[in-house]
């Protein structure tokens, strides 16, 4: 059997398990799209600041959800497979022919099904209240796929928990560690316009600010090209490591020969 | 599905953190089509035999073929050959029966076509059809048991083992699985390896028996085998009212030497068998004894494990306990 054909069937109990958790549903479409209601209601005058770059904060905020989704889906890849290291089901797929990396692979294709659902209905509500996207609708169309590859790399880095720790737990105490390293971001501001130093700095090294800088490009700016490789590299670079790591956190715990 | 191999493991060890030897040492054979009974207390080093014979945890030493393939070198193949009911029901809670099986068919590689009609004959198999389509969040234990064994031979192995596929089932679940078990062995010709803490289910079930204490194989053979190394059945009588234990003690003392009894019996080994038994009750009544019982007891399994271990499997349990506690 082929490998593709194992991903489908991983990838199919993974999406039928998530469609079967009205919360790992409700969360991620209603949070996002709550908190950027919020917050763009509440920093709106933020684009009267010199150099700000839209006039619009809801544009401007709107890369957020797509970022935050991606964050949920972290927890939903991770807490999924702890699960199965907890109830002993990882034992019954190692019994089968099953190849490893298909295992995670699999896993995180459910996770992209949710992550592609969700993308599309931040970007419709988006679309719904005025944002007007720069770069059309093959923008709209990239957005997509980077924010969907976006929630692949973090579900890998769930996954990888997972694997570590074996601990549903573990993998949700993540959670708000990561959710940090979005607010330390240039999530609320242009990092030219952070005025506290070590925040700008912060911003500067974390790698969310260059995720979110690309969707956000795409939103507000149009094609920048340099924005794009960002995140799109950033993406990459992301999603390959924690497959590595993930695959490797396999081998260590399915011992089998 | 009659088969040319069975399990044999040479001097199998696995020693885990700590050098903590769980299995230390074990020889054992299981013959094509033969259901073999692996018994002991919690901790005895059952399940990690399991886990090494199914290929899921590699041996720190010793050697093993599954099926006629080797554990460690040819663990793909052994895993073909086998299947496997590990201690949890391992099931996802989310999902349905049906689709438990479906996806243990696909991962087997059973072509799509063969793949319903396979899942359907399982469930009947197993009593499950009704609910078939019920998430499996709301099956009973002895649903999830039966479903476990279901998957575990969804792609038709010649080799299963049920790692203690009883444990927590009521008695009528629990007969129900020994019934499926053994129509298994003895029509489908599949070899078992049932690992199980309970006496009764090695005594009906198991061709042969091997009882493991401390990681170490004490006893193997037949269940009449392992009895009649035990020997003579032992009887034991208790006084009613009025009656002393000391004086009924001293009549049985003619008929066998003391064994372990109730705190309320005597009780003695016979030197004759269950022969001596008319004798016992004449010297009784001659005496003018009263009893307000006399049992005779057949050895049974437990009565081999006091002998080769010391304790009884019961007690066994507690001291495992405590040491896991």
């Amino acid at each position: 059997m082929s490998a593709l054909a194992q991903v489908g069937y991983v990838a199919r109990r993974s999406v039928l398990r998530t469609a079967r958790q009205p919360a790992n549903i409700i969360f991620p479409f209603v949070f996002p799209t709550a908190l950027l209601a919020v917050t763009s209601a509440g920093l709106s005058p933020a684009t009267k600041i010199p150099g700000f770059p839209s006039d619009s904060f809801l544009a401007f905020f709107l890369a957020f959800p797509f970022i935050q989704g991606a964050l949920f889906a972290t927890m939903n890849a991770g807490t999924d497979l702890a699960r199965d290291i907890q109830s002993g089901f990882l034992n019954r797929l190692a019994l089968t022919p099953l190849r490893g990396g298909a295992l995670i692979v699999g896993q995180l294709g459910g996770i992209a099904v949710l992550a592609f659902i969700q993308n599309c209905y931040y970007l419709a509500v988006g679309l719904i209240v005025g944002v007007r996207l720069e770069s059309g609708i093959v923008g709209g169309i990239v957005l997509i796929i980077l924010a969907t590859g976006v929630a692949i790399a973090f579900g890998a880095l769930g996954a990888f928990f997972a694997l570590r720790t074996g601990s549903g737990e573990a993998v949700q105490g993540l959670f708000p560690l990561l959710f940090v390293g979005l607010f330390l971001s240039s999530m609320n501001l242009p990092r030219n316009l952070i005025e506290a130093d070590w925040f700008r700095t912060v911003a500067t090294f974390n790698p969310i600010s260059y995720l979110i800088e690309g969707l956000r490009s795409l939103i507000i700016t149009g094609w920048d090209w340099e924005a794009l490789g960002l995140a799109f590299g950033f993406a990459g670079l992301l999603a390959a490591a924690a497959m590595v790591l993930a695959n490797w956190a396999l081998q260590l715990r399915l011992t089998r020969t | 599905m009659a088969q040319a191999h069975g399990i044999e493991a040479e001097g199998l060890v696995r020693t885990f953190k700590g050098g903590i030897r769980a299995v230390d040492g074990i020889d054992l054979r299981v013959e094509p089509g033969e259901i073999y009974g692996f018994l002991g207390p919690n901790g005895a080093g059952k399940s990690t035999t399991v886990h090494m014979l199914t290929t899921l945890l590699p041996p720190t030493s010793g050697t093993a073929r599954v099926a006629g393939f080797d554990i460690v070198k040819e663990g793909p193949k052994v895993r073909t050959a086998i299947g496997a009911a590990l201690q949890e029901a391992a099931l996802d809670s989310l999902l349905t029966g049906r689709e438990h099986l479906n996806l243990q068919c696909a991962l087997h590689g059973i072509p799509r076509s063969e793949r319903r009609a396979r899942s359907q004959e399982l469930l009947e198999r197993v009593g499950l059809t009704l609910a078939a389509d019920r998430k499996v969040g709301g099956y009973s234990g002895g649903m999830k048991r039966r479903l476990d064994l279901a998957l575990a031979l969804a792609h038709r192995p010649t080799i299963l083992f049920l790692d203690e596929p009883t444990t927590g089932l009521d008695v009528q679940s629990r007969s129900a699985l020994w019934g499926e078990v053994a129509r298994l062995a003895r029509e489908d010709g599949v070899t078992v390896f049932l690992t199980t803490q309970y006496l009764e289910e090695a005594d009906a079930l198991a061709d042969r028996v091997g009882i493991i204490d401390h990681g170490h194989i004490v006893a193997e053979g037949t269940p009449a085998q392992l009895k009649a190394q035990i020997g003579r059945p032992t009887v034991e009588a208790t006084p009613a009212d009025g009656a002393t234990p000391e004086a009924i003690a001293r009549i049985l003392e003619r008929f066998g030497e003391p064994t372990g009894g109730s705190a309320k019996g005597v009780a003695v080994r016979l030197e004759h068998g269950v022969s001596d038994l008319a004798g016992i009750v004449r010297a009784l009544d001659s005496e003018g004894i009263k009893l307000e019982n006399l049992a005779l007891h057949a050895p049974s399994l437990d009565d081999v494990f006091l002998a080769k271990t010391g304790r009884s499997l019961e007690g066994a349990e507690e001291e495992e306990a405590e040491v896991e506690a």
